[in-house]
């Protein structure tokens, strides 16, 4: 028996289950083992969407084409609200595209836990994984609607002579990686907080539809700036305000493009992706005991 | 010695039980907002349904206490206990599913559970997309699930749906698949849930020797069943559960013995079903209250030599009128094969009436069940057999007949049963 102690004690284990890991130590590496998993899962997400339907992924150009008429109606021709002389489809398609991105990753990551107790109650995988196939399932229907806004906004680029692109535009790729994580941030914090109280999620569903209206997404900032200076801040403290209006400048030229702004966005995404991450590793390991 | 591949120490993991006692801040919180909207306090449905065998003061429960054993590198373990004993908990700690209150579990190698067949199938997705979802759920890279997927495909016997949506599938057929990747999953270490032993009998007998070659190929396998003849003819150790406590821990046999043990019955010859609720079937009219083996001699065991009589007598309470009463018997090999179903019999022709207790007896010549172990099934129910008032099968968790050997003759060692023939000399 002495002699295999020793043995024992020389040879490493592989793998430690404890109940309380160090905050620090986020899982990063065993996420990157299950990689395939991820790319599977956004398949699965992505496929299993347009299955059965003819138009296919058609489909998520008409959603934004819809709602930016609606907008360009009602808060355009009806409430006459200011799109700083840029054709109203334009302006809506500019903060409507990056907006859904930011909606859609949090509406989907901010039910993890719940939607998926069936899967996580039976096998263990890095439960990161999933909120991460999200974000780039998202992407992927990000990116086909900022074709849809690309072509729209190619079409105004040469028949309008109001629209003015430059070179912040190199920044854009930033501007969509901070908006992702951005609802990845919200959406795991959310998740976390909602395994055993179930209250935040009722929150959510009607939260970020407010949040679009305290973001410039229907009107400009430089509106609110002339017209209510008070309520500025407000718009600032919100992070999505930065970056909606750095996409909007890089595009258009129009809006206010703000070193700032866009190192507070920067900041707060950050700090709130890894709280979250740290949330999220440190509920995922009992949440089934009371999901 | 092999090395030590699985240890787990001092793993405790703790439930919070009903409302009584002064709760966390967050508890009360929810509990007064419930109270607020008229509602009932949540947490006291949670306490009814934890409060199986006495009524306890304290808000929280102890499902595992002070876990400790070792896992030897090939060696097949079943964790045995009663409903409620902390076996799926700890398969639960052990998988990651969730963790522990207290301790830690340390692993070499990798370790896979199959607590479930077919985890994350996606009805919309065909059977070739679900192949590769399911392995990679379960821990296997993309490449390793390539080189597998003919093998797969073939194990799995659906090659003619394979580029169909599971959701067309019939249930068999998604569980054949479900199980085809699961089998073909290769961990150091593997976990096993007896909830894998639902399927119909041929895919019971699949997974059983799917656990046998698994084993066999010195890897490591935990199993949790019901079904002791599964467990002894599996497993090499045991570990017996009690009341979140390890009971025993030795070779499968003992643990499997002292388990029978804590039903409070001398198993050993005489069972009382009588109070067993697991039962398949039995809403009837008449239902089996005792049943007992025993020799020639009168002697109470389960236990025969080859060369002995085999008698059993059954006991039955009439609940409710029948018009006469069929019996049915059959004997089973571990863990599912059906030997003989010849035992059916008219027992009563004429009506039998509410309180009326029934008593008979099943006489089997020796020498007719070969050694080994046997189960048995029985049934009983009205004489037009229109419908089983009683059934009684291997959910409860009947002792096993066991038949040894009287000499170290080969032939009569091997096979199943005797039949009756005749030899002549024709010269």
């Amino acid at each position: 028996m002495a002699t295999n102690k020793f043995e024992e004690d020389n040879e490493p284990w592989d793998l430690i289950l404890e109940p309380r890991t160090k905050w620090y130590s986020l899982g990063l590496s065993n996420i990157l083992r299950f990689k395939d998993l991820l790319f599977l899962f956004v398949k699965r997400d992505f496929v299993s969407v347009y299955k059965q339907t003819i138009l296919g992924p058609v489909w998520f150009f008409i959603q934004p084409i819809i709602t930016a008429l609606t907008f360009a109606i009602i808060f355009g021709a009806l409430a006459n609200i200011s799109t700083e002389g840029v054709p109203p489809i334009l302006f809506y398609m500019c903060g409507i595209t990056l907006w859904n991105y930011f909606s859609d990753t949090l509406n989907k990551t901010s039910d993890t836990f719940i939607a998926n107790a069936s899967i996580f109650g039976k096998v263990y995988f890095p439960r990161m994984i999933v909120p991460l196939s999200l974000v780039v399932s998202n992407l992927i229907k990000f990116g086909i609607q900022f074709l849809l806004f690309i072509i729209i906004w190619l079409y105004f680029l040469f028949t309008n002579n109001s629209i003015h692109p430059n070179s912040t535009i190199m920044l854009v790729p930033i501007l969509i990686l901070l908006m992702g994580f951005l609802g990845l941030g919200f959406g795991i914090v959310i998740t976390s907080l909602t395994t055993k109280y179930r209250d935040l999620k009722f929150l959510i569903s009607f939260g970020v539809q407010l949040l679009m209206y305290a973001s410039p997404i229907v009107f400009p900032l430089s509106l609110v700036s002339e017209k209510y200076p008070q309520y500025k801040l407000i718009l600032l403290a919100n992070p999505i305000t930065g970056l909606i209006e750095a996409f909007k400048y890089a595009f258009i030229g129009v809006g206010e493009f703000n070193w700032l702004y866009l190192s507070y966005s920067f900041l707060f995404t950050i700090i709130l992706f890894f709280v979250g991450l740290i949330i999220f590793n440190k509920v995922e390991k009992s949440f089934m005991d009371t999901v | 010695m092999s090395k030590v591949v699985l240890k787990a120490i001092d793993i405790s993991k703790q439930y919070r039980l009903g409302q009584v006692g002064t709760g966390t801040i967050s508890h009360d919180l929810n509990r007064w907002w419930h109270i607020v909207r008229g509602k009932e306090d949540p947490y006291l449905l949670v306490g009814d349904a934890n409060d199986r065998s006495k009524k306890s003061n304290i808000d929280y429960v102890w499902s595992l206490k002070n876990i400790n054993f070792e896992v030897r590198q090939g060696d097949v373990l079943g964790i045995i206990g009663k409903n409620g004993a902390g076996k799926s908990t700890l398969l639960k700690i052990l998988s990651q599913v969730t963790s522990a209150t207290t301790g830690k579990v340390k692993i070499r190698g990798r370790i896979a559970a199959l607590l479930e067949v077919g985890t994350g199938f996606h009805p919309e997705l065909t059977g070739r997309e679900n192949i590769y979802l399911n392995g990679a759920i379960l821990g296997m890279t993309k490449s390793e699930i390539k080189g597998k997927f003919d093998e797969i495909v073939n194990f799995s016997g659906v090659e003619n749906y394979i580029d169909t949506p599971v959701k067309r599938y019939s249930s068999g057929m998604m569980v054949r698949l479900g199980f085809a990747v699961a089998a073909h999953l290769e961990p150091e270490i593997l976990i096993v849930d007896e909830v894998l032993a639902v399927g119909d009998a041929e895919f019971q007998k699949k997974c059983m020797g799917k656990i046998k070659n698994v084993a066999g190929e010195g890897r490591t396998v935990l199993f949790v069943s019901h079904n002791m003849q599964a467990m002894s003819s599996i497993c090499k150790t045991g570990i017996l559960l009690k009341n979140g406590l390890i009971d025993e821990i030795s070779d499968i046999n003992t643990c499997i013995k002292k388990y029978n043990g804590l039903f409070g019955e001398s198993v050993i010859g005489e069972l009382s079903i009588k109070d067993r609720l697991n039962r398949t079937q039995s809403s009837g009219n008449v239902l089996f209250t005792n049943v007992q083996a025993f020799s020639n001699t009168g002697k109470k065991t389960w236990d025969f030599a080859f060369n002995e009589d085999i008698n059993f007598d059954f006991n039955c309470e009439v609940r409710d009128s029948s018009e006469g009463l069929l019996f049915y018997m059959a004997i089973l090999e571990p863990i599912t094969t059906e030997i003989i179903t010849n035992f059916k019999e008219i027992v009563k022709k004429e009506t039998i009436l509410k309180g009326d207790k029934i008593n008979f007896s099943v006489s089997i010549p020796a020498k007719t069940l070969r050694t080994g172990q046997f189960l048995l099934y029985f049934a009983i129910g009205d004489a037009k057999h229109q419908k089983w008032f009683d059934v009684v099968d291997n959910n409860i968790n009947l002792p096993a007949l066991n038949i040894s050997a009287i000499d170290m003759d080969q032939h009569y060692n091997s096979g199943k049963v005797s039949i009756p023939y005749k030899l002549t000399v024709n010269n």
